[in-house]
């Protein structure tokens, strides 16, 4: 039975579908069976960033109304088998979406691999409250400003409202990621720091992922930069963090100014 | 036959949602029961007129074994109004209905029995007060007129608290806190980091840009004298 992860964040253009793409490439690399939903109907990018949209001819809306099987909905990625993807639809809007639709999509998903990651439209509305729905635990991509601290904090008290976990009254796993992380910026005081940002949303940390060229390169390649350019900053970034969602301890590095080095961050622990 | 014919009267159907107690049985039932019990030698009339549903999320029962728990409470004197926590399929018709959508909500407490007491002596007020082990998050609003609320943690910008007492905080305020919201000038606010967006004490308020500079990041009290709020840093 899978784990269903839901990538939200509140704020828009943050890092959500990124986050979703590279994350998901880093687990299924590992050997692990995943599969992504893109829950932004209407606004699809998940597509685009893993090189899929040459392929998409049944969506996730296809499913829901009946007219296509899952398994001819979801497709596989051609670099790494066992990563797959179930596109949103471009030409309908989130109301297509039905409570009971996306249930049983999920539902059946949980059967077929080892983890399902929704990513979240922006908002918190109806697209957002249904790919946070059915899921375990929660990534929350944060940009180190105070818009978006603010809209993650929201968020997490959403998770804590709107989700099925939490409506039975359990505890549903969240972890912070902080994306597009500028260290010279947050040294001048022009961005917050790791220890601002955790100081307001008190929740565990899950990677410190630095802004670079590297991810826009990727996005525009249609390839997750674990596959592209491992041995990038931005790449091990990831990886680490999907170490951690294994149960894994790794140290937390935290990009430094200096181009190319990493400073250590004493007696954080890995969420 | 005859037949009268009458002018049609519209049917009004509407939602409304009410607070209602939930008795959560854990298992083993008999023992749950005995405990039942005992609550009611110890506060007798507690059930009479509460407006109770049944909560079988912890228990896993059939069909039979719910029908014979409603007899088990029917014969008790207690009447449930709705079962949450079970599947459709584990309900049979005659049992009250499937409620879906419940939420943990203020109400008063239910240690205390319900006052019977003669006409003649004046009601002592209730003051409890409400702890919260987390944060407060963002657009989340917490009302407790009760009395004093307790944060383990911060409130969030854009969130806030409005409490019948004092207001204490372990944490930063970031968003709004407000005390004796229920009349009582004499509540107090306290943080151990002032960024609020506002406080106020019974009905009287200060915004940030109101609040010294001096003041902010640090540990505080607030209170009212007179009209006029006191905000004295506590480190």
């Amino acid at each position: 039975m899978a784990k269903v992860l839901v990538v939200t964040s509140g704020k828009g253009g943050v890092g959500k579908t990124t986050t979703t793409a590279t994350l998901g490439a880093a687990l299924a690399q590992r050997g692990q069976r995943v599969v992504l939903v893109d829950f932004d109907v209407g606004l699809r990018n998940l597509d685009l960033v893993l090189g899929a949209e040459r392929r998409v001819v049944f969506d996730f809306i296809n499913v829901i109304q009946g007219v296509a099987k899952l398994s001819q909905a979801v497709i596989r990625d051609k670099r790494v088998d066992t990563l797959a993807l179930l596109p949103a639809s471009q030409t309908r809007d989130k109301d297509a979406l039905t409570e009971e639709g996306v249930a049983r999509v999920i539902g059946d998903l949980r059967r077929m691999c080892d983890w399902v990651i929704c990513d979240s439209p922006a908002g918190i509305e109806r697209g957002a409250i249904l790919a946070m729905r059915h899921a375990d635990a929660a990534i929350i991509v944060t940009n180190p400003e105070i818009s978006s601290v603010r809209d993650s904090d929201r968020i997490i008290g959403l998770l804590d409202a709107k989700t099925v976990k939490a409506e039975k009254g359990e505890r549903i796993e969240k972890h912070l990621l902080i994306a597009r992380y500028d260290a010279a910026r947050a040294s001048r005081g022009e961005m917050l720091n790791v220890q601002d940002i955790m100081e307001i949303l008190s929740i565990p940390l899950l990677g410190i992922i630095p802004e670079s060229d590297e991810i826009l390169r990727a996005s525009n390649l249609g390839c997750p930069v674990t596959l592209s350019d491992p041995a990038s900053l931005t790449a091990r970034a990831y990886s680490d963090a999907a170490r951690r969602l294994n149960g894994e301890e790794v140290e937390m590095l935290v990009p430094s100014d200096k181009k190319g080095l990493m400073g250590k961050l004493f007696g954080r622990r890995a969420a | 036959m005859n037949s009268v014919a009458h002018a049609r009267q519209p049917m009004r159907f509407r939602g409304r949602s009410f607070i209602a107690f939930a008795l959560t049985p854990e298992p083993p039932i008999a023992n749950w029961l005995a405990e039942l019990d005992n609550w009611r030698r110890n506060s007798p009339g507690f059930f009479a007129g509460r407006p109770l549903v049944l909560d079988l999320s912890a228990v896993t029962l059939s069909s039979h074994a719910i029908a014979h728990l409603l007899q088990e409470l029917t014969a008790r004197e207690i009447g449930i109004l709705g079962i949450e926590g079970v599947e459709p399929s584990q309900l049979e018709p005659g049992m009250p209905p499937l409620l879906k959508g419940g939420r943990a909500t203020n109400a008063d407490e239910p240690d205390a029995p319900p006052r019977r007491r003669p006409a003649a002596e004046a009601p002592r007020p209730e003051t409890t007060s409400l702890l919260l082990d987390d944060p407060v998050r963002s657009g989340q609003s917490v009302i407790f007129l009760g009395g004093d609320v307790t944060v383990i943690g911060s409130i969030g910008s854009g969130a806030e608290v409005v409490a019948g007492g004092s207001i204490h905080v372990y944490g930063a305020i970031r968003g709004r806190a407000m005390a004796g919201a229920s009349g009582n000038p004499r509540a107090r606010i306290f943080c151990r980091k002032a960024e609020p967006e506002l406080l106020a004490i019974d009905g009287y308020y200060r915004t940030s840009e109101d609040i010294d500079n001096s003041l902010l990041g640090r540990p505080i009290q607030a209170r009212l004298e007179g009209n006029d709020m006191k905000i004295t840093a506590l480190d």
